[in-house]
């Protein structure tokens, strides 16, 4: 915001402050349904309680940050490519979790995020990542005795 | 002596061909993904993590050793040839070594970065050497109290007071401490911020957030401005070797540069972004030919990379005799330590001194070994360069996912995986620094086993952290390093004074 000659509030600043105090609020309940064992300290509820107190000093300094307009300046930005990154992993995630195995899902992520930066091949690029999918479960699985969740295609090999 | 009789020790470990292969592969990656733009240090050991539990320990470790020096060698690289530094430490090379590259001088900048990484990374690495056992010695004596009011120092210095915004840098901290929060706890068996979910009682797995804040989170930042940032690849042109002059001129600023880098990364400060920057200046300030400042002088380069090795050989101190990381990829070969049950500090020079002074003597090697291969291969690595972003980016995400599942097999550690890059992504746009919430996820719990082992010998009296003097001190310390910064703001208006 360092363009305009008047600073300006930050409204993202503030939602940061927000979250914050919430993430501080969450903790502080947790911390009250854990049980004390040792009679003489607070064992388990120290950290909780130091972490909340010191988020919501944070949620203030951060709030006073962006009253003040002390964020740094931020470029536009281009949603296209996060929603074609994120829908990549969330396909992966989904294709794993039904057990359709990591490989297709894989192929789709690397078709996607090379989409994102740019790249107007997407079937291409979908076999570049199924034949990188295939190398590294064979390096993994194979080589390193690692496991990976197997849907129909993996169960090939 | 001792240190002597213990570093021969060590170079009988690491010689063992097995070790030298690890630590060939080590610097080699190291080196590659430095040079990538997009992939640190700290990614690649993270990466690394999952595929090398079932390896051993002494090997693998120095295989990351060898990566995070490699990694500094790499990104000097980067930043000659196409001014966008990959880390922050690189900024200070870039400013001038860029104008170098220009200016078709590009193989000097690149050599006398190569040989002052080495001249200083070989000179830090002897102060590690012969400073480890006295601080070992000094640590032996630490009770938990001490312990817990180290790891505040450490907190403090990584993310308040060498940042830009200590507000900031303490939120990024107080994310990692909560996310360490989360999961069984040891002592009592009770559950924190697990809301039922299984995979969150064994806690958040550093690897995971780790891959997701520095592979997701860049992939998502990087793609997202795109259309406002375009590179721009400067050929290495002409000879590759120093003249006479570059010599004359680069000594001087390697040897500084180490007196500034080593010290500052020793100290559990962390980052070796303010010696670099310090150099630089110094060199600006002495040099015989300050027209040439911001058109292209190798002491510029000179001076910040010989600092930025001192550095990183320097996080190696604290990391080895204390267990205190103090910077992103420090955090990550704790984690390494511990994968394998490790848990650095003067214990394990106790324990295991074939692995510590392995491990350190290897770093000598792996030094040599870049210095060898470096300024031979730099057309290969330049190679790497040519890389298309897309296929780069996406490289990196399928890695990625892949070692986050081979680590644990289950959807949500991949739900975890994206909500961390959501994470990093907003915390680059809105400049909040990544390393902290490393730290303070792999410190915090181990801060809070120290802390409550004291209260407990003191049944409970939080005044046992006043009344051991080292704890006192430290504590004392970390207050003045946390209150400095709101007061001197001297260093973020530094920096903007050198650009």
């Amino acid at each position: 915001m360092s363009t305009s000659p008047r600073r300006r509030v930050d409204v993202a600043g503030l939602a940061i402050a927000l979250i914050l105090l919430v993430l501080a609020g969450i903790v502080w309940w947790d911390m009250t349904k854990l049980q004390i064992l040792s009679p003489y300290d607070l064992g388990p509820k120290v950290m909780p309680i130091v972490v909340s107190g010191g988020l919501v000093l944070l949620a203030i300094g951060n709030a006073i940050g962006a009253l003040r307009g002390d964020l740094p300046a931020r470029d536009s930005l281009d949603w296209t490519p996060i929603v074609l990154i994120l829908g990549g992993l969330a396909a992966l995630i989904i294709l794993i979790a039904v057990g359709g195995g990591f490989m297709i899902g894989t192929a789709l992520l690397f078709a996607t995020t090379s989409t994102a930066f740019g790249r107007r091949a997407f079937v291409t690029d979908f076999i570049i990542g199924a034949v990188i999918a295939v190398f590294v479960y064979v390096l993994f699985a194979k080589l390193l005795t690692l496991s990976l969740p197997a849907g129909p295609l993996e169960r090939l090999f | 002596m001792e240190a002597f009789v213990s570093l021969a020790n060590g170079l009988s470990v690491a010689i063992q061909p097995m070790n030298l292969l690890f630590a060939l592969i080590g610097v080699l990656l190291g080196t590659a993904v430095g040079v990538l733009p997009g992939i640190g240090p700290a990614l690649t050991v993270a990466l690394l993590l999952p595929i090398t539990f079932k390896l051993d320990p002494a090997g693998s470790i120095i295989m990351f050793a060898g990566i995070y020096y490699g990694g500094m060698y790499g990104g000097s690289t980067t930043a000659i040839l196409i001014n966008t530094p990959g880390e922050s430490a690189s900024m200070a090379t870039a400013l001038e070594g860029n104008k170098m590259a220009k200016a078709g001088r590009g193989g000097p900048a690149l050599a006398t970065a190569a040989i002052g990484s080495f001249v200083a990374g070989t000179i830090a690495t002897l102060g590690l050497t012969f400073l480890a056992p006295y601080l070992v010695d000094i640590a032996v004596s630490f009770g938990p109290e001490d312990y817990f009011a180290l790891m505040c120092v450490a907190f403090v210095t990584v993310s308040a007071t060498f940042g830009d915004s200590p507000v900031r840098g303490l939120t990024s901290l107080a994310i990692g401490l909560l996310l360490g929060l989360i999961g069984i706890d040891i002592l009592s068996g009770q559950s924190r911020l697990s809301f039922g979910v299984p995979e969150l009682y064994d806690n958040i797995e550093v690897t995971t957030l780790a891959v997701g804040l520095f592979a997701v989170g860049e992939a998502l930042y990087v793609a997202s401005r795109r259309h406002v940032h375009e590179e721009k690849l400067e050929a290495v042109r002409g000879s590759l070797w120093m003249t006479k002059e570059d010599w004359k001129r680069s000594w001087k600023p390697w040897l500084r540069g180490t007196a500034f880098g080593f010290p500052i990364g020793a100290l559990p400060a962390g980052g070796a972004e303010i010696p670099t920057f310090l150099s630089y200046s110094t060199e600006k300030r002495l040099t015989k030919y300050p027209d040439e400042f911001g058109k292209g002088a190798i002491e510029g380069v000179a001076g910040p990379e010989a600092a930025n090795n001192a550095a990183a050989a320097g996080t190696l101190v604290p990391l080895l005799t204390l267990g205190l990381p103090t910077s992103a990829t420090a955090a990550m070969m704790l984690a390494g330590f511990q994968q394998y049950g490790l848990n650095p500090g003067p214990l394990l020079f106790a324990d295991q001194p074939n692995l510590v002074w392995g491990l350190i003597a290897s770093l000598f090697i792996a030094n040599a070994m870049l210095l060898v291969l470096n300024l031979p291969l730099v057309g290969l690595w330049v190679k790497l360069l040519a890389i298309p972003q897309p296929w780069l980016y996406a490289g990196i995400l399928v890695f990625a996912t892949m070692g986050t599942i081979a680590a644990n097999p289950s959807p949500v550690e991949l739900i975890m995986l994206t909500i961390f890059g959501v994470l990093g992504f907003l915390m680059r746009r809105f400049d909040f620094p990544i390393a902290p919430v490393v730290v303070g996820l792999i410190l915090g719990p181990i801060a809070e086993s120290q802390l409550r082992r004291a209260l407990s010998i003191s049944l409970g009296d939080p005044m046992v952290l006043m009344q051991s003097p080292i704890s006192a001190t430290l504590l004392v310390i970390a207050a003045i390093a946390l209150i400095l910064p709101f007061f001197l703001k001297g260093l973020s208006r530094f920096k903007a004074v050198e650009d």
